[in-house]
Parts: C-alpha cells; sequence; structure tokens
C-alpha cells in the first residue's frame, strides 16, 4: 500500500454532526486522521475542515467521493503538491528555561520568527506557525532545553491567488 | 394557525401522498399515534419494529413510493436499525420516524433514550434529530426529497417528545433546497458518445444491469438498448424483472449463483454495459480474473459506485433512464453472429437443471410461477430458498421481486410481502421463504391476519440453515455446526393455525401443483409448509474468491 499523506479541505455546513459524519468516514476503514482543524469560513453558515490522513490513492479517491455525497458537505478538494497554496501549522511550546539559557532559547525562536507568549521564572512559552518541516526543526532545537508540554493544531491551508475551494 | 408538531407530522406526510405508515407504539410517541390515527393515513401495527421497517421497505420496492415507518425511542428506534440499514443497502426510498426523549433530557440517560442519530448515521442516506418545532416541517420536507431523488434511501427523523408536542404557527413553505445536495442527473454528453461508440465497435458486449435500471424506471430503455443495439443482457438480483425474463436476449442472472451461460458471457466479453449495478463481489468473484477481455462503460447516478471495486473505463453518471434514451439514439445496427451462437451453445451445453425424483424446491419455485401472473409480487427470505427463486422464477416486470440483496437480511422477505400487499391490492404477493428466515419475523402473521392481508408463504423447509449448510458441505467436510433445525422446527401448519391463517404441509411432489393452486385460491394469507429434500444444493456455484467461470456443480 502507498501510504501517501493527502491534505483534503470539506466545506460543510456549520451544523451538530457533520463532523461526526465526516470523520465516520476514515473511522469505518480503520483509516487515522492524523490532523484535523475545524472552523468559521467568511460565510458563518460554512466550516472549513481540513484534514491531513495517510492512505492508499484509491481509498482516498474513494472517501473523496463518498465525502462529496454526504448532503451537510458542499464542495471537497485535495491539495496536491506541484498545486500553489499555503499550509499552516500552529505550535504552543513550553520549555525549561533557566536563567542562564533564556538568552539562547529566544535566540533560536527568534530565527524561526517563533513569539515568546509567556515568561516564568523557570520557563519560556513559544508560538510558532508555518509548515510542518519548519515547525518539527524547532521543536528538535528545543528538546535538549527539556519541552515541558506543547500542543500543535491541526494543519489548515488555503490557495494562493484567486482560486478558491 | 397554530398546530403541534405531531399535526404538522400529520400534515407535511398527507401532502407528500403518503397513505400508509407501519407504525409500533411507545411512550415517546402516543401524542404522534394520537394525532396520525384520526387522520386520512392508515396506521398498520406490525407485530416487531424490524416487521415495521421491512414492511415500509416492501411497500416502496413494490410501488415506487417512499415507505414510512414509525417507532418509540431507545428499543423501539434500535429494532428498526436492521430494518433500515437493509432499505440503505438497497437504495430502498424510506422515511424512518422515531421517538426521542424530550430535549432537556437528552444525553441524561433518560429512559427509552438511545442516541439514534449517531447509531443510525452510517446506515442512513441522511438523519436528523429535530430540537425545535420550527424546523420540523422543513426538516420532514428535506428528509423526503433526499430519501426519493437521487440514488434513494432512508433518511431518519428523530423526534423528540416535547418536539411533537409543542405548538409552531408557520406555514410550511414550498420548495426545498439544499446546498450541499444537487444529485447529477443529466449525463455527460462526451461519456454517452464514448458508450455508443465503444457499444458499435463491440463485437461481444453484454449489459449486466442491476436494480438502479428498475429505481430510474428505465426498464423501457434497457429493452430497446438490447434490441436496437443486438446485446445479450444479464441482470444481478434485484435487477430481475428490469427485462423479462423469457426475453431472448436475457442469459439470466449472474455472478456467485449465476448462469454458467451469463457468467461464461462476462468473461469472454470485450465490453460490458453495467447499468445500476455495483459490482458487489457476489457478481464479480475474483476481482483480478473478472471479465479480462472487458473494456467496461458504467452508468450510475451514484459516483461513489464507479471504480470502486472494477476500474471502469467510460463512466456515465447520471439517471439512467435519460441516459439510455441518449445512447439508444446513436445505436449502429451490428450482427454478431459469432458472439450470439457461442452463446446458444452455452445455453444448450449448460441448462439450468436438477433432478426430480424427490420433492425439490426448484419445482416448488417453478409451480409458484407457473400459477403467477405477470404483476405476481415474489418476496424471498435469504439463503438456499432467495437463490432458487432468483434461478427458477421467471420475473416478468420491474418491481416484482423483493429480497435484501446488499445486506442479506433473514427474516426480510414475509414483512416486506406484507408491505407490498398493502401498497399492492389486489395482486398475488409470495414470500418464497426458509424455516430458518421465515422464524427471524414469524410474528408478523399477526399482522397479515389482523389486516386480512393475503400474503402466501412458501417455506422451502429443508429443517436446515441450508445456505450455510451447503458451505459446509462444501468446504468444512460436512460439519454441520449449529445448522440443523429440525429437531425443533415448530409445527408450522398448526403456529399458522394459531394465529388464524390457512396452513398446509406438502410433502409429495405431486401435490405440489394443487397445494400452490389451492393457496392463491384462498381469500386470506396461507403458509405453505413444503418438506423438501433436505440436502438439495443451490447450483451452478462460484466458490468465494474463484472467478466466476470456475463454477462448481449442475453443470450438464
Ligand atoms: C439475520 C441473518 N443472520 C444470519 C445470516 C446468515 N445466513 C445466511 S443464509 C442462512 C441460512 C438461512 O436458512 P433458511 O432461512 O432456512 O433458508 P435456506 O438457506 O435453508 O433456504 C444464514 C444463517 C443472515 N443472512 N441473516
Amino acid at each position: 500500500m502507498d501510504d501517501k499523506r493527502h491534505l483534503i479541505s470539506v466545506i460543510v455546513q456549520n451544523k451538530a454532526g457533520v463532523l461526526a459524519r465526516v470523520a465516520g468516514l476514515f473511522s469505518s476503514r480503520g483509516f487515522n486522521i492524523d490532523s484535523l482543524a475545524v472552523g468559521e469560513t467568511e460565510d458563518p453558515e460554512l466550516s472549513r475542515v481540513t484534514m491531513v490522513t495517510r492512505g492508499d490513492e484509491a481509498v482516498i479517491e474513494q472517501i473523496r467521493k463518498q465525502l462529496n455525497r454526504l448532503i451537510d458537505v458542499l464542495r471537497v478538494h485535495e491539495f496536491r503538491s506541484g498545486e500553489d497554496y499555503v499550509e499552516r501549522d500552529l505550535l504552543l511550546l513550553r520549555v525549561n528555561a533557566p536563567p542562564g539559557k533564556r538568552g539562547e532559547i529566544m535566540q533560536v525562536a527568534d530565527i524561526f520568527r517563533g513569539k515568546i507568549v509567556d515568561v516564568g521564572v523557570r520557563h519560556l512559552m513559544i508560538e510558532l506557525s508555518g509548515p510542518e518541516s519548519k515547525i518539527n526543526a524547532m521543536i528538535d532545537l528545543m528538546r535538549p532545553y527539556g519541552i515541558k508540554e506543547m500542543v500543535r493544531s491541526g494543519r489548515i491551508a488555503l490557495a494562493r491567488g484567486n482560486k478558491s475551494v | 394557525m397554530q398546530r403541534k408538531g405531531a399535526e404538522i407530522l400529520r400534515d407535511v406526510l398527507i401532502d407528500a401522498g403518503v397513505d400508509t405508515i407501519f407504525g409500533y407504539p411507545g411512550g415517546a410517541v402516543i401524542p404522534v399515534f394520537d394525532v396520525l390515527v384520526e387522520s386520512s393515513i392508515r396506521m398498520v401495527l406490525p407485530r416487531h419494529e424490524q416487521g415495521a421497517a421491512h414492511m415500509a421497505d416492501g411497500y416502496a420496492r413494490a410501488t415506487g413510493k417512499i415507505g414510512v415507518c414509525l417507532s418509540t425511542s431507545g428499543p423501539g428506534a434500535t429494532n428498526l436499525v436492521t430494518g433500515i440499514a437493509t432499505a440503505a443497502f438497497d437504495s430502498v426510498p424510506m422515511l424512518a420516524l422515531t421517538g426521542q426523549v424530550k430535549t432537556p433530557l437528552i444525553g441524561n440517560d433518560a429512559f427509552q433514550e438511545a442516541d439514534t442519530t449517531g447509531i443510525t448515521r452510517p446506515i442512513t442516506k441522511h438523519n436528523y434529530l429535530v430540537k425545535d418545532v420550527r424546523d420540523l416541517a422543513r426538516t420532514l420536507k428535506e428528509a423526503i426529497h433526499i430519501a426519493t431523488s437521487g440514488r434513494p434511501g432512508p433518511v431518519l427523523v428523530d423526534l423528540p417528545l416535547d418536539v411533537s408536542t409543542s405548538s409552531w404557527d408557520g406555514e410550511i413553505s414550498g420548495e426545498v433546497s439544499i446546498p450541499g445536495y444537487r444529485p447529477n442527473t443529466v449525463g455527460h454528453v462526451r461519456q454517452i458518445k464514448a458508450a455508443a461508440d465503444a457499444i458499435n465497435s463491440s463485437e461481444r458486449p453484454v449489459i449486466y444491469a442491476g436494480g438502479g435500471v428498475i429505481i430510474a424506471d428505465a426498464h423501457q430503455e434497457l429493452a430497446e438498448l438490447a434490441e436496437k443495439g443486438n446485446i445479450p443482457v444479464t441482470l444481478t438480483l434485484l435487477g430481475l424483472g428490469a427485462l423479462p425474463g423469457d426475453s431472448p436476449r436475457f442469459l439470466g442472472m449472474l455472478g456467485m449463483h449465476g448462469t454458467a451461460t451469463a457468467n461464461y458471457c462476462i468473461q469472454e466479453s470485450d465490453l460490458i454495459i453495467a447499468i445500476g449495478a455495483r459490482f458487489d463481489d457476489r457478481i464479480t468473484g475474483r476481482i483480478d480474473a473478472f471479465a479480462p477481455h472487458a473494456k467496461i462503460v458504467h452508468i450510475d447516478i451514484d459516483p461513489t459506485s464507479i471504480s470502486k471495486n472494477i476500474r471502469v473505463h467510460i463512466p456515465v453518471v447520471g439517471d439512467a433512464k435519460s441516459i439510455l434514451r441518449e445512447v439508444n439514439k446513436l445505436l449502429k445496427p451490428v450482427e454478431r453472429k459469432g458472439w450470439f451462437e457461442r452463446i446458444s451453445m452455452w445455453r444448450a451445453k449448460h441448462p439450468m437443471t436438477f433432478k426430480e425424483n424427490t420433492l425439490k424446491p426448484q419445482y416448488v419455485v417453478q409451480e409458484i410461477c407457473r400459477a403467477s401472473r405477470e404483476d405476481t409480487i415474489i418476496a424471498t427470505e435469504v439463503g438456499q430458498n432467495q437463490m432458487w427463486a432468483a434461478q427458477y422464477y421467471c420475473f416478468r416486470r420491474p418491481r416484482t421481486i423483493l429480497s435484501s440483496g446488499g445486506l442479506g437480511t433473514m427474516g426480510y422477505g414475509f414483512p416486506a410481502a406484507i408491505g407490498a400487499q398493502f401498497g399492492c391490492p389486489g395482486r398475488l404477493v409470495w414470500d418464497i421463504a426458509g424455516d430458518g428466515s421465515f422464524q427471524m419475523n414469524i410474528q408478523e402473521l399477526a399482522t397479515a391476519v389482523g389486516y386480512n392481508q393475503p400474503v402466501k408463504v412458501a417455506i422451502l423447509n429443508n429443517g436446515f440453515l441450508g445456505m450455510v449448510r451447503q458451505w459446509q458441505e462444501l468446504f468444512f467436510n460436512k460439519r454441520y455446526a449449529c445448522t440443523d433445525l429440525m429437531a425443533n422446527n415448530p409445527d408450522f401448519v398448526k403456529v399458522a393455525e394459531a394465529y388464524g391463517a390457512h396452513g398446509m404441509r406438502v410433502t409429495e411432489r405431486d401435490q405440489v401443483r394443487d397445494a400452490v393452486e389451492e393457496a392463491v385460491k384462498t381469500e386470506g394469507p396461507v403458509v405453505i409448509d413444503f418438506r423438501i429434500d433436505r440436502e438439495e444444493n443451490v447450483f451452478p456455484m462460484v466458490p468465494a474468491g474463484e472467478a466466476i467461470d470456475r463454477m462448481i456443480g449442475g453443470m450438464a
């Protein structure tokens, strides 16, 4: 099985039960959703669900068609490599920052254009957004200091230019 | 005008042309029944909610109209589940109405609460929980529209008790508009042209049509395609009747228990024209060995059916009736002499036969067919009885077979037959049953008798869960684990009589014809216990996972 990563964006009616329907198409096949982000769109009656999943091309194609068949789904789009779009994760990370290390850590955060959003006696909280690779790179650099806690949002993505999904 | 939720429900249903509801009451729906029973709608009380769902299903399949069933919350709703799943699998338009606890109690483990929309989400085309009486009319209209359009299916509406009892003075506005729901009905012109070109240039084409043709009311267009294009036709179980079973170009059913001719035809064809069918594994057998030489045209209203199991070369998404009309306009006469000669050779070499020495189920089916009319409706249960009915009854019209094809639900046939009889008064309706399946909804004898629905039940009684026993015989060294029912089967004649129906027993071959004729003449419901040859098998058979031309048994 070619377990390619797929980034799928779905416009749905903002109603109870919609997310369960969407997620159900994956779970009933034993598919994991690696990341999931849901939020309102420019139209408050609609939400955008962005999902990252892994799977065989044929199975994903079938899921896409079945998503389209759901009554509460208006549009389904898969972002493919070569397409012009922006994708972002958001990270909040609390790292050990004793006074001696603080400057160093802030410098690393700065290189990634992370923001310091909370400062404690012995820790810093950093906010970072960007593509997955950038987030992973900063996490790797923070590990030696001791990451106390972190949270990542689901991936979100939007096409560039005039094309809208 | 102020109306209670239950009254709004009544008005929307009457407005949609609903004349019958199969419903079983309970605490959460007493106010609904209280209103409906006073209305022009006929209320039918089954003896189990599963019966209600299958009755609504049988009513819908036989009439083409939406079937409506109604239950209380909790156990009433969960008892509908098998019937809803059965309807979903076979694309049957159904409205399932369930009572629910009062909205403030939802989620609190209230008495007889179940998360009905959660439970039925994967087995409905769509479902709704109505939390405000102001949304009720619109929701019901949407539900009916969704259930009956595109690829039809069951839609469930969950009605909390306080919604059906509170009042609203709004109007039910006209058209429904659902932004995310636009079934694609018109086929793409270029695809239609490509399909017609492929047909015109094919030497060995075969039409493989399913229940979708019947749903789309496209049987005439199918007949024209076969005739004008000079193409042989095979049908799935649910497609039977889409082309009359006695048409010269009909090859019989295909697949696991299909005819040798149909299966060979598929395997040697250079073009398969699939219409309203979904390449189910009981049809294709081993997928990588299916129709190795064929290009595939697939006409279907549901894009998810296309290239799901088998890669399709020319998909045409849309309504089969309008697409076939367009395709038919582009057909050229082609002789295909060699192809039809080959088919005649297969037919002659592999006729459907069985040994006639004892009381054989195939013979019973043939006799039921002999005593039938074109519009006779045949429901089946699941198992050997279902396959014998499909193989040996000549279905001559669409909507005359009621069978659980996709889910394979034992206990479907009898309530479905009753539902069909409600929808088609005056027509002869049979349930061809097994002794195992019949006992799954045998309590509906009370419904048939109580409403005087003259359904005839032919139990092909082998005292076994026959189809499972057949697999055990062929693939499990005859170890009949938990399939022998004989010792504890009831006396079906007495059971029928105890419910007030007419019961008969047939043990000899030469009694069959008279018994069938007597049943047809009898005014009320009849049960005939046919004591058939216990270990008769359904042949031919393609063992699961084999290529469909690797048939065993019954090959002369
Ligand atoms: C509800 C349900 N349970 C179990 C099965 C599995 N099953 C398929 S055929 C069959 C045997 C059916 O026996 P019977 O109704 O006596 O019919 P026969 O095959 O003997 O004609 C069984 C148990 C099923 N299809 N449906």
